[in-house]
């Protein structure tokens, strides 16, 4: 039986490669699909830790953050048409309406 | 067997989300990030989580870069973004993650070291379907209105006006 501490040291390293996606990328889609890698890296270290307890408690609340995720999904993606609508872009740097 | 598997998959899907990360063009970006969430999925199964890996396939892996292959196809950039100008963004970005990483590991400290549950997991359908819907009945019902609203809302948003 493989110990937790490796599906959690994976799912911190997800986490963080997510996280520094979400920095360094510039285009609004690449940018969301880091924070997907990281609702996932969440996921994993729920289901790691319902293992190494016994119960399957944790493996329901991964149900409701891959629910969450979808819905959150089809708003994102609408958002981004709209702007791509407006904009004709999805480069962050040409979105700076809220600039001074 | 177990290791090897566990090994593969984690390479896999740290490969890949590393490629997202190097890769410029957005399609690419989300045939790397189905593999990372197909290679997840296998791990899911290691974890004794069948039921939850191939829903992780299936609504992950399928629907919903399905949803973000559909927007790469509707916004059509042609050609991909240069590498980033400014460089200060990248070095700061990669010093939140070596702060982030110290942060993560000290608050999971206490979980490395958690005894692992001997017995068998009961981890099939129907006993998750039963706990969904007596123990989290709740926050079932309530996601459903999640999803609702979710759908009208992006319809509304989407859509075009009909004068225009």
């Amino acid at each position: 039986m493989i110990p937790a501490s490796y599906f959690l040291i994976l799912s911190i390293v997800l986490f963080v490669m997510g996280a520094i996606a979400f920095f360094v990328k510039r285009d609004l889609i690449t940018m969301f699909m880091a924070v997907e890698v990281m609702l996932n890296a969440a996921n994993l270290a729920f289901i790691a830790l319902a293992r190494s307890a016994g119960s399957i408690d944790g493996q329901v609340i991964v149900f409701f953050i891959i629910t969450v995720a979808a819905a959150e999904a089809a708003v994102g993606l609408a958002i981004i048409l709209l702007i791509f609508r407006q904009k004709k872009t999805i480069k962050t740097e040409d979105i700076n309406l809220m600039k001074g | 067997m177990g290791y090897f598997l566990f090994f593969l998959l984690a390479a896999l899907c740290v490969g890949s989300v590393l490629g997202m990360i190097i890769s410029k063009n957005q399609a690419y970006n989300a045939l790397f990030l189905i593999v990372a969430f197909a290679s997840m999925g296998g791990l899911f199964g290691l974890l004794e989580a069948p039921f939850i890996a191939v829903v992780q396939i299936i609504i992950y892996a399928g629907a919903i870069m399905v949803l973000f292959i559909f927007v790469i196809m509707m916004i059509n950039v042609r050609k991909g973004f240069p590498p980033e100008r400014k460089k200060w963004t990248l070095y700061l970005s990669l010093g939140l993650a070596v702060v982030l990483v110290i942060e993560l590991a000290v608050a999971l400290k206490g979980a490395f070291t958690l005894p692992i549950s001997t017995e068998k997991l009961e981890a099939g359908p129907v006993s998750l379907g039963r706990l969904l819907f007596t123990k989290y009945l709740y926050p079932f019902e309530i996601t459903s209105i999640l999803i609702i609203a979710a759908l009208v809302g992006a319809i509304v948003l989407v859509k075009r006006k009909e004068r225009e």
